[in-house]
């Protein structure tokens, strides 16, 4: 989790760089989002004064768009891709089978904060459905059995950290 | 410095490039998801350690993504080659053999560029360049997108240095003569459009690009983006002169952050070279353009949605008329286009308009750029004149289905298309002739499905995520599309009526009629189209209980043929991820149905020897034992 004391730097940062416009409202959601992994309650009000506009206006855009998260992602963001191409491919298989071995719904961080799980519509890479993104990586001609095969390094990693 | 300048040193450089070797290797985002990063890595390592000193360019995409990571070897007093499929552990062997030596390792070739490898086909002879003709791509993958010269050099910028020494009407009677329509899908005339701009009152005037590509299965704005993105600045650029703007957008999804990046690029180097910014070229003409980053949502790739989204707002679409032209960003007059339209308009003013014109059918001139996926051969990325067959597409060009099985359907225009069946192959590409078969241009996504597809499921499919992406504005298009997606999930479970198949029909009118863009318009088509073409499947899934393609997990059971199962081996086994399958070594395996997660598992690994397992469908198929725990499960 992101301190208090980060969330106000960053924001303070961010919000310096931006002029009073509201046309400037998606880009500073995007930026703080890129900064602090989410968008927390504070950054959301932070937004709303600088902008002179109403808190709930700031949380009608936020949550209209798919991008904007308001809970950290895990140290692991997977992205099934739910693309026609994937979807034809089996999509829906790879996405059940890592909701298997992750053990978490899609649209939810671990307990451990390890992994989260999240849906996209199409990442174009269609030639090489059906696809995944661990983190930046995208790994291609997924099938259910290599899923479990695909995680084994990023649930070894913690372990090999603590030893 | 004036463009005879710009250009001559762009093109000294360019010539000083082709007197030396040097590699190309393609990094678009589908190169680097299979892996051409390594391949890049693995020649600079291997470079360096012989000490050799060739340039290494990293290129975009040139349409042939069944074969990624694709290299291109140059030489100066030799014909150039293609490999595809290079693997890292490929690139000693090209290093020695064709950097250092002369042996052009033609057996793993794709071909040669220039003709004069008799043991590897000549490129441009290939069956599938027959049918292709690369206007907007004939640079991508040949040029270094972040190199503006390499642009320059290849007759870049030349359009935009013609067009500023000419009046904006002449332009505008141009391109209305070049037949140009949006390539964004609906296809209305981009003269018309660019002349409605022109005569609007009210300052300032804005040009917008729509690079919000949004459709599943398309990914031909990222690959021009990505591979060649200063023809879309350059157009956008004449645009703005055309017009009488001085400001302009990019809105580019988010979820293509390498194309963010190359087009970031090319504005700066643009801005550089005096060709974009204050005073272009000497003209007293201003003009700027900035990006604004989509943040996901489909329905952002409607224009007037579109608008509301660079405005800051929530991206819901806005009643027309006024039409952007008259009443786009912020209330003033504004030119909103596709990559593609924008890619098309520099050629148009270098070639003029007859030639354009000469090009495609008699409503629909230039030619048509698509994205070939599902179940195909040869994956990747095409540009056909306009009027060329969907057959010539999937049998010419993408080498026909994959694996040893039937072509079912084409999918064209994503969410808001419709699937074309078998018979209706001979359809030419152009706008007209596609809306006629219930389909309709789109962005450009071409999928192919084969017997494994399931029509109905696609049909659930497209409406699941229409109905996700629905803005929630209208209620038919909110509710509508809601209802039918209720509907289609019963057929797809085994739960229709067969009165529901007219009940989808009516509602699919009501939707259409019911929705302020095209959203709504067009969500319904993937059920119009599927219930047009394949009845008999959703008639098979309501009547019968039966998925004909074995696909929707409620009406189709793995089943393992006892008298194929080899007792000794436990491939399936070790493999399901559920335990779902009992038997001891030396012992017939059978699948537990209340554990099964239909996942397939059982049938990848069942050794082909033995091809034990088996798709069942309807349920009713399994024997007894089996039976009745299908049943316990629901």
């Amino acid at each position: 989790m992101i301190t208090e004391e980060q969330t106000n730097q960053a924001v303070a940062e961010i919000l310096n760089s931006h002029k009073n416009e509201k046309k400037n409202l998606i880009p500073l959601l995007q930026e703080f989002q890129a900064k602090l992994g989410y968008l927390p309650k504070k950054s959301m009000q932070e937004i709303a004064d600088f902008l002179e506009m109403p808190e709930v206006e700031v949380w009608g855009v936020a949550t209209f768009y798919n991008q904007f998260r308001f809970v950290p992602l895990g140290k692991y963001h997977i992205r099934v891709c739910m693309g026609t191409a994937c979807h034809l491919g089996g999509g829906k298989l790879i996405l059940e089978a890592l909701e298997r071995e992750l053990d978490i719904k899609v649209g939810e961080t671990a307990e451990d904060g390890n992994f989260s799980l999240e849906r996209v519509a199409c990442i174009g890479c269609c030639m090489l459905a059906p696809v995944i993104v661990i983190g930046d990586k995208i790994y291609p001609k997924m099938t259910p059995f290599k899923v479990e095969e695909a995680l084994i390094p990023y649930k070894q990693e913690p372990q090999s950290e603590n030893s | 410095m004036t463009f005879g300048e710009i250009n001559n040193k762009a093109k000294s450089e360019w010539e000083a490039l082709q007197n030396g070797s040097y590699i190309l290797i393609g990094t678009a985002t589908c190169g680097r998801a299979a892996g051409a990063l390594s391949t890049l890595k693995a020649f600079e390592k291997e470079l360096s350690r012989r000490n050799i000193e060739v340039k290494i360019i990293q290129v975009g995409c040139m349409g042939l993504c069944y074969t990624e990571p694709l290299v291109v070897i140059s030489k100066p007093d030799s014909f150039r080659v293609v490999y595809g499929n290079v693997t890292p552990e490929l690139v000693p062997r090209l290093i020695e053999g064709y950097i250092i030596g002369d042996d052009p390792c033609l057996e793993l070739a794709l071909g040669t560029l220039e003709g004069g490898g008799e043991d590897a086909p000549y490129i441009p002879e290939l069956l599938r360049f027959e049918h292709e003709l690369r206007l907007v791509f004939r640079r991508c993958g040949y040029i270094d997108p972040e190199n503006i010269n390499h642009y320059i050099a290849n007759g870049g910028y030349s359009s935009l240095e013609e067009a500023l020494r000419r009046q904006p009407k002449e332009i505008i009677e141009e391109v209305k003569k070049s037949g140009l329509r949006g390539r964004g899908g609906a296809g209305f005339p981009t003269g018309r459009k660019w002349e409605f701009c022109h005569n609007a009152e009210g300052e300032p005037k804005y040009v917008v690009c729509n690079a919000d590509e949004g459709d599943p299965g398309a990914f031909m704005d990222r690959v021009v983006l990505e591979s060649d993105p200063q023809q879309v600045i350059e157009g956008m650029i004449i645009g703005g002169y055309v017009i009488g703007a001085n400001q302009g957008y990019i809105y580019i999804r988010a979820e293509y952050p390498l194309a963010v990046e190359r087009v970031k690029t090319a504005l700066k180097q643009a801005e550089e070279l005096g060709l974009l910014g204050d005073n272009i070229l000497g003209s007293g003409f201003n003009f700027h353009i900035e990006l604004a980053m989509g943040a996901g949502a489909f329905v952002s790739g409607e224009e007037t949605a579109l608008m509301e989204a660079v405005e800051g707002k929530m991206s819901t679409p806005r009643p027309r008329p006024p039409y952007p032209a008259q009443a786009g960003l912020w209330g003033k007059p504004t030119l909103l286009n596709n990559v593609k339209t924008f890619a098309n308009i520099p050629l148009i003013v270098k070639r003029g308009a007859d030639w354009f014109s000469s090009i495609g059918t008699e409503g629909s001139k230039g030619t048509a750029v698509f994205t070939l996926a599902g179940k195909l051969n040869n994956k990747g990325l095409t540009e056909v004149p306009m009027g060329t067959t969907l057959r010539e597409v999937v049998y010419g060009i993408a080498g026909g289905i994959s694996g040893d099985k039937s072509f079912k359907a084409v999918q064209i225009g994503g969410p808001s298309g419709g699937c074309i069946p078998a018979e209706l192959l001979d359809t030419p590409i152009d706008y007209d002739s596609l809306r006629q078969a219930g389909s309709m241009m789109g962005s450009g996504g071409l999928i192919v499905m084969n017997e494994d597809n399931c029509m109905v499921d696609a049909a659930r499919f497209f409406l699941d995520f229409s109905t996700k992406e629905s803005c929630g504005k209208c209620t038919m298009c909110r509710l509508g599309t809601l209802q039918m997606l209720h509907i289609l999930e019963d057929i797809t479970a085994g739960q229709g009526k067969i009165e529901d198949i007219d009940l989808l029909l009516r509602l699919a009118e009501d939707v259409k009629t019911g929705s302020l863009c095209g959203l709504g318009k067009t969500a319904p088509n993937p059920v119009l189209t599927t219930i047009r073409y394949f009845r008999d499947e959703y008639e098979a899934h309501i009547l019968e209980k039966k998925c004909p393609a074995k696909v929707c997990p409620e009406l189709t059971a793995y089943y393992i043929l006892p008298e194929k199962c080899e007792r000794s081996c436990e491939h399936c086994v070790l493999t399901c991820p559920t335990e779902a399958i009992k038997g001891e070594k030396g012992e017939i395996k059978v699948i537990d149905q209340e554990k099964c997660v239909n996942c397939g598992t059982c049938m990848d690994v069942c050794p082909p020897e033995y091809d034990a397992v088996v798709k069942l469908s309807p349920v009713s198929l399994l024997p007894s034992t089996n039976l009745s725990k299908k049943r316990a499960k629901k």
